[in-house]
C-alpha cells in the first residue's frame, strides 16, 4: 500500500486530496498508467506529464524512479512559492 | 535558523527585529518581504496551498544550504498559507552575514529556491472566477545561476 496525495489542479482534477493504493506499480510511471487506466478524471489529470512534478516520500524525483520502499507519492504542478 | 510556515500574519518589523538582535558577528542583515498583488486589477483574493511536512523539510534544506554556502550567521524563512488578501504580506526571507553581499546573495538564493522548489501553489480568486497561478519560465531559470537543480 503506499499514499498517493494530489495537490493544487491536480487535486481539484481527480476530486481528492489523498488515498491509499494497492499497487505493484515498479515506477512512479507505472504508477500514474495504472491510475490513468481507472477512471478519465485521472486520465485527464496526467494527460500531460511535462506539466507535472512528483515528490517520493516528501522528495521531488521523476516519472522514472523506482517506487521500491516508497511509502508517500505526491503530484503537483510546478510550485509557485514565494 | 527558523524556518515558519504558518497561515497567521505576521509583523515584518518585528521578525526583523528579533532576527537582527539574535545575531553575532553580522555586520550585515537583509530582509525581503514578498506581497500579494493584484496584478491584472479586481483580486479578492489569494489561495496559498501547501505540503505539510514536504515543505518544513525542503525549506530547511535550503536554508541550510545557504548557511553553510554564503557563511551566514542566521537566515529566516516565514511563509504563510491559507487565505490572503491583497497588500497582505505573505512571506519574508531575513539573512545575516559578517558581509554585506553575502547576505544579499543568500536572501536572493532563497528567494530563488522558495519560489520553484518549496511546495507552495496559489489560486487567485477574482469577480470574473478562479485560476491557479502558472510557473515562469523565468522563475527556473534563476536556479541556473545558483548552479542547481
Amino acid at each position: 500500500m503506499i499514499d498517493v496525495l494530489y495537490f493544487a489542479w491536480v487535486r481539484e482534477r481527480i476530486g481528492l486530496p489523498k488515498e491509499r493504493v494497492e499497487t505493484a506499480a515498479a515506477t512512479v510511471a507505472d504508477l500514474v498508467a495504472e491510475l490513468s487506466a481507472r477512471e478519465e478524471r485521472y486520465a485527464a489529470a496526467f494527460a500531460d506529464l511535462s506539466a507535472l512534478k512528483v515528490a517520493l516520500d516528501q522528495e521531488l524525483s521523476d516519472f522514472d524512479a523506482p517506487l521500491a520502499g516508497v511509502r508517500e507519492v505526491a503530484f503537483f504542478p510546478p510550485m509557485t512559492g514565494g | 535558523m527558523s524556518v515558519r510556515v504558518d497561515p497567521a500574519p505576521f509583523d515584518a518589523g518585528a521578525e526583523l527585529n528579533r532576527f537582527a538582535a539574535a545575531q553575532t558577528g553580522a555586520g550585515a542583515v537583509v530582509s525581503f518581504t514578498g506581497v500579494v498583488r493584484d496584478v491584472a486589477g479586481g483580486l479578492l483574493e489569494m489561495q496559498i496551498e501547501h505540503y505539510p511536512g514536504m515543505t518544513e523539510k525542503a525549506i530547511a534544506a535550503m536554508v541550510d544550504t545557504a548557511l553553510d554556502r554564503f557563511g551566514l550567521t542566521g537566515a529566516l524563512v516565514i511563509h504563510r498559507h491559507g487565505v490572503l488578501g491583497p497588500d497582505d504580506p505573505i512571506m519574508m526571507v531575513a539573512t545575516a552575514a559578517p558581509h554585506r553581499k553575502d547576505a544579499f546573495a543568500a536572501a536572493e538564493f532563497l528567494m530563488d529556491y522558495l519560489k520553484s522548489r518549496a511546495p507552495f501553489w496559489k489560486k487567485e480568486v477574482t469577480g470574473d472566477g478562479t485560476g491557479w497561478v502558472a510557473s515562469k519560465d523565468e522563475d527556473e531559470e534563476a536556479l541556473d545561476r545558483w548552479g542547481g537543480a
